[in-house]
């Protein structure tokens, strides 16, 4: 099996299987109880905010553990409009975020936020110059993503930071999701106030983030209840899955610092491949995330290929897997201007750590296949 | 140290180790994204639907009705502040019980900030809302009744049918928090006539971070978090299929004597305790109560030492609810039961049975505790 899917999710470890399992045994008590069972559960949190903190380079009391890439997106959104809201209404983000930012953002609108949503331009990176105008008095919130989930574009947080690092009203949010294990992001270099992680896409357990949220910020809360994690995420915590996240987030770390070529590597390789195949355009431009790899090949269904692909047991995506099924152009490769026969035609390759040059090499030869084969179809 | 002894199920469980088996499981074997398109997904798809169908089984409730959220807590705010946003051409009056979980009271101070008009119900001295009252208190512009099913600091089981019955007729949607009933007591929600109802799996043996909320199709709920078209855009994100395996597993679980079980713990308990002469009052009323809770107060006493020394003992007990995160104030149950300076408030705690327990254990922990109240007369 070939799993060139990890954009969409990944594989848990070993290491994060058997953590989930140990807390599970271990550790049932419920953080917030005052006798030992309670006691012992919540220094283990402590511990886990910590190491999760280090891991980050931030403080152990800016980590907000949550259920996913999706609610971390939208307690930083909604969490600083609705807490700031006195001090502006108007939010900034790009025309190629995730669905978690974008509609959070727009959610935004019924409550009387003025919304500006950047585009991208061709190149899939947003100009910074774009941020700087579009910036206002009334400002309260910056979010950008880190890696585009369908192009693996990387958008240029550093020079945002920047821009927004002397606007103490403006907080700027980055959705880390796609990049965290793999392209290095200082939080503290960027000024970034807020980041979210999905342990899904790092080999954790499906249901388990974090968010990152610069102390001082307040963050007006999702959920009402417990007032656990400082009030700022009632609910108890799946304290199994989020020891289990700090491992993940552990062993990507690690990853990253023995392997800094691996991707660069298979992305190479495979461009390489690629770009001598008739019938396939690249649409990843070069020195973008190399994890992720985005082509068309106009005319032909990106589902037939997927499945010709699945065939053989090697496992792609047409698009990002939340957006599956509605629509039939990607709004991503829209939003930079491509032609409808690319925008209907894309497969996206993402690459794990586990993955190898030599199931590059065994991917391309299938996929020269596959397209011979459907040309022979289509006569 | 002696072995310790956990009594406080109503906070939380240790998960069955069936459970644990489930959720490793699927970790190893099917990690697939539900809304891929490939065979990893479908399989992940096929098992995402399987265990709704069991879940939405368990309450005698159709598939499609069933929407998963990452726990009791979040449904509870999707309940109550989705269902009000959503109905608020309707009318701007909701009703809600003095005794609910912070979930469901904080959701509805929510909605008083942003101009909703909140009832909050009296209970009797034994925790119980009447349904007459919640019939004084009904208002055409009523969109939403949320009562509890059963109560988690003393047990008492609200009469929710009869609530039901009464709501049928009227616009105002009935939610319940049914976290601490599942698997305790029968739930059907045509019987019961509710539109709406929270479920957590960390109160089950299940894992923690998961749940569901049943919403009936007729509801109309805004949605709490926005994003992907998961859960027919009720409630977007990656679905937590490890987790929610761990959930149907725990339910599959279920044993329809439980509640028995539990009962006979509770009596064995209260005699053991009456043989070795501790002082104590029930705090609520045994017949009408889940037999998993029974909630003590010991003349004289105070809760914090008492907790402090219990715990030194290996007795884990709490104070009321495990959720004022780490704070012993004093429980908004019992201030609703009682008058403001009944002694009753000062020492009371809540012991709960379950699936870390066995009899011996039971007799172990009467002693102890007796040890305890002795020590500190
Ligand atoms: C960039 C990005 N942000 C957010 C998310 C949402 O994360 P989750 O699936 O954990 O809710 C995803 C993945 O679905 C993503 O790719
Ligand atoms: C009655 C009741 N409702 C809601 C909850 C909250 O559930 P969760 O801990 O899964 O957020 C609890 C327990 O904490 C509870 O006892």
């Amino acid at each position: 099996m070939i799993y060139f899917d990890n954009s969409s999710t990944t594989k848990p470890l070993q290491e994060v299987a058997e953590s989930f399992q140990t807390v599970s045994e271990q550790y049932y008590g419920n953080t917030s109880s005052a006798h030992q069972f309670g006691l012992d559960a919540e220094k283990l949190l402590r511990k886990s905010s910590q190491q999760a903190g280090q891991l980050l380079g931030v403080g152990e009391d800016e980590i907000i553990f949550t259920s996913g890439g999706t609610e971390g997106n939208n307690l930083a959104i909604k969490g600083v409009a609705l807490a700031y809201q006195n001090r502006g209404k108007h939010v900034i983000t790009t025309a190629i975020e995730h669905p978690s930012v974008l509609e959070s953002v727009r959610s935004l609108e019924a409550l009387g936020f003025e919304v500006t949503v950047l585009p991208v331009g061709e190149s899939g990176v947003l100009d910074v110059d774009a941020v700087s105008d579009a910036l206002r008095e009334d400002t309260i919130l910056v979010s950008v993503m880190h890696v585009n989930n369908e192009l693996g574009t990387i958008q240029p947080i550093k020079a945002i930071g920047q821009l927004l690092k002397n606007r103490a009203h403006t907080f700027f949010h980055v959705d880390m999701v796609q990049s965290f294990g793999k392209i290095d992001l200082s939080l503290n270099d960027c000024s970034v106030d807020l980041a979210t992680i999905s342990g899904h896409k790092i080999h954790g357990i499906k249901g388990t983030g974090l968010l990152f949220a610069r102390k001082g910020i307040r963050l007006f809360p999702l959920f009402h209840g417990g007032g656990q994690q400082n009030d700022r995420r009632s609910g108890t915590e799946n304290l199994g899955g989020i020891v289990s996240l700090v491992k993940a987030m552990r062993v990507m770390t690690e990853q990253k610092m023995h392997h800094p070529d691996h991707f660069r590597n298979l992305n190479h390789l495979m461009r390489i491949e690629l770009e001598s195949m008739d019938h396939v355009i690249i649409n990843t431009m070069n020195d973008q995330a190399d994890h992720i790899l985005n082509f068309s090949i106009p005319h032909f269904k990106p589902e037939v290929v997927l499945h010709a692909l699945e065939k053989r047991n090697i496992f792609v995506s047409t698009k990002s897997a939340c957006a599956s099924k509605k629509e039939e152009e990607s709004p991503v490769l829209k939003a930079i201007g491509l032609p409808r026969n690319r925008t209907t035609s894309s497969i996206r390759v993402s690459f794990s750590y586990q993955n190898t040059e030599g199931e590059v090499e065994l991917f391309t030869r299938a996929l020269k296949k596959v397209i011979q084969e459907l040309n022979k179809v289509m006569g | 140290m002696k072995e310790p002894i956990y009594l406080d199920h109503a906070a939380t469980t240790p998960m069955h180790e069936e459970v644990i088996d489930a959720v490793s499981t699927c970790m190893r074997e099917t990690f697939g994204n539900p809304s891929s398109i490939h065979q990893y997904g479908r399989q992940s798809r096929r098992l995402l639907d399987e265990a709704r169908r069991t879940l939405a089984n368990s309450i005698h409730a159709k598939e499609k009705d069933v929407y998963f959220t990452s726990g009791g807590t979040e449904a509870d705010n999707l309940a109550v502040i989705g269902t009000a946003l959503a109905n608020r051409d309707k009318g701007n009056h909701i009703i809600t019980s003095k005794v609910e979980h912070h979930a469901v009271l904080h959701a509805a101070e929510y909605l008083e900030t942003i101009g909703f008009d909140v009832t909050y119900l009296p209970v009797d001295e034994n925790g119980i809302v009447d349904v007459s009252t919640v019939a004084s208190h009904l208002r055409d512009d009523t969109i939403l009744v949320s009562v509890m099913m059963v109560n988690n600091e003393v047990g008492a089981i609200q009469p929710i049918r009869e609530i039901g019955q009464l709501l049928n007729e009227h616009q105002a949607y009935f939610h319940t928090d049914a976290v601490q009933a599942y698997g305790l007591l029968p739930i059907d929600v045509t019987d019961l006539m509710v539109d709406l109802l929270t479920v957590s799996a960390h109160k089950i043996n299940g894992p923690k971070g998961v749940g569901f909320l049943y919403s009936q199709p007729a509801v109309s709920v805004q949605p709490h978090l926005f994003g992907g078209s998961q859960e027919r855009l009720k409630r977007p994100g990656t679905e937590a299929l490890p987790l929610i395996k761990g959930m149907e597993k725990a339910v599959s679980l279920f044993k329809n004597d439980l509640a028995k079980e539990y009962e006979a713990y509770r009596t064995l308990f209260l005699d053991q305790l009456n043989t070795l002469g501790v002082k104590y009052s029930i705090n609520g009323n045994l017949e009408n109560a889940s037999p998993a809770i029974v909630n003590l107060s010991f003349d004289g006493m105070n809760v914090e030492s008492l907790l402090m020394n219990f715990d030194l003992e290996g007795i884990a007990a709490s104070s009321g609810s495990a959720c004022t995160a780490g704070s012993i104030e004093s429980s908004h149950v019992l201030s609703a039961m009682y008058e403001q300076n009944d002694e009753r408030l000062n020492s009371a705690i809540r012991f709960s049975f379950g699936l870390a327990n066995n009899e011996g254990q039971i007799k172990e922990a009467a002693k102890r505790i007796a040890n305890v109240i002795s020590r500190l007369q």
